[in-house]
């Protein structure tokens, strides 16, 4: 037989091989296939002008807050999302802990329920802006309950974490990627 | 009897099994029929991306509500479909609209499927026509012919073969 054909012979192996490995990363890595990208990477921010929470003090939220040349973590989160109580504790350590600029933007909320919901657990926010119509989430591409941006001193998106912030996330993506986006 | 129980049944899930779906709340309907129509049409085509295998048309979800009503006031302030499309992939990618872009990055998804199939058909044609001929089978010499007749009639007597 010539080496021709023993090669040829070895084509469905390798492409089953390359499917395998393919179908094996799909299963063993931690992504999420539902997750959506973000296109909004590298981008500026979108503008926006949110008033504060009704019935709370404090200046709302506004795009030129997010261009201070801090690094902000910018969470998007309300009462009737259950996974933002269990993030709250772990961006309550990125606030406290951690020394991370957190700011909030109450995302269709009643603000009884919001207001509630912070004197209960507690408010890490430097800042809250309420979106009470979703507009400004949709601006961002947010099309779910928990999500987390990482901006960087420029006002410019740099990473956007979908779901729950959890140990993981906090320890391996926002903490270093905010120290290297300080430096 | 059964006739009628059948009708009756029918009567029920009829209307049911072939009313079509959409979620368009009555606040949300335009008053310019000529925009609405547009809008449901141009809705059908975007994706929710809470469900992500419906379209915003027919969507239940707070998210497509929020889209619809969205898509809805593009249009009103003149947009045009490609210009309300185009806002939507701003925010949200490419994966908002169900019907993805031709663009060198989904090549393989578009044309993946026709070129496996050709592929495919390739092998096959190769294989059946690779065949080719079968050598000449080479002739038994006269000593191996005499073999031959001896291991066929060997040790079996007559009318014994099938059990």
């Amino acid at each position: 037989m010539s080496t021709y054909r023993r090669l040829l012979f070895l084509a469905p192996v390798l492409v089953f091989t390359v499917v395998a490995v393919y179908f094996m990363w799909g299963l063993v890595s931690e992504r999420d296939p539902r997750a959506v990208p973000s296109v909004m990477i590298d981008k500026p921010v979108p503008e926006f002008a949110l008033p504060p929470i009704e019935g709370m003090d404090g200046p709302g939220l506004t795009s030129d807050d997010l261009r201070t040349g801090e690094v902000t973590l910018v969470n998007f989160f309300a009462s009737w999302c259950l996974p933002c109580r269990a993030e709250h504790f772990f961006l309550t350590e990125l606030a406290e802990k951690y020394g991370v600029r957190l700011v909030g933007v109450n995302y269709k909320n009643d603000p009884l329920d919001a207001r509630n919901f912070l004197a209960e657990l507690g408010n890490p926010y430097r800042q809250i802006g309420a979106d009470a119509d979703g507009r400004v989430g949709i601006d961002w591409g947010v099309y779910g309950l928990p999500e987390s941006f990482v901006v960087d001193g420029a006002g410019r998106i740099r990473y956007r974490h979908v779901g729950a912030v959890d140990a993981h996330t906090m320890n391996e993506i926002i903490r270093p990627l905010s120290k290297e986006l300080a430096r | 009897m059964r006739a009628l129980v059948i009708a009756l049944m029918l009567a029920v899930a009829g209307p049911v099994v072939i009313a079509p779906t959409w979620a368009v709340q009555p606040d949300e309907i335009l008053d310019d029929p000529v925009l609405e129509t547009r809008a449901r049409a141009l809705s059908k085509e975007i994706r929710c991306l809470v469900c992500q295998n419906e379209s915003i048309d027919s969507s239940n979800a707070d998210l497509a509500r929020d889209l619809r009503i969205l898509v809805r006031e593009r249009m009103t302030a003149g947009d045009s479909d490609a210009e309300v499309k185009a806002y939507l992939v701003a925010r949200y990618g490419d994966f908002v609209l169900l019907e993805p872009p031709v663009k060198p990055s989904t090549y393989l998804l578009w044309f993946g499927p026709a070129l496996m199939l050709l592929l495919a058909a390739g092998g096959v044609f190769f294989f059946f026509t690779r065949r080719g001929t079968a050598a000449a089978p080479i002739p038994l010499s006269a000593e191996e012919r005499k073999r031959l007749e001896a291991l066929l009639d060997d040790g079996a007597p007559p009318g014994s073969k099938d059990p």
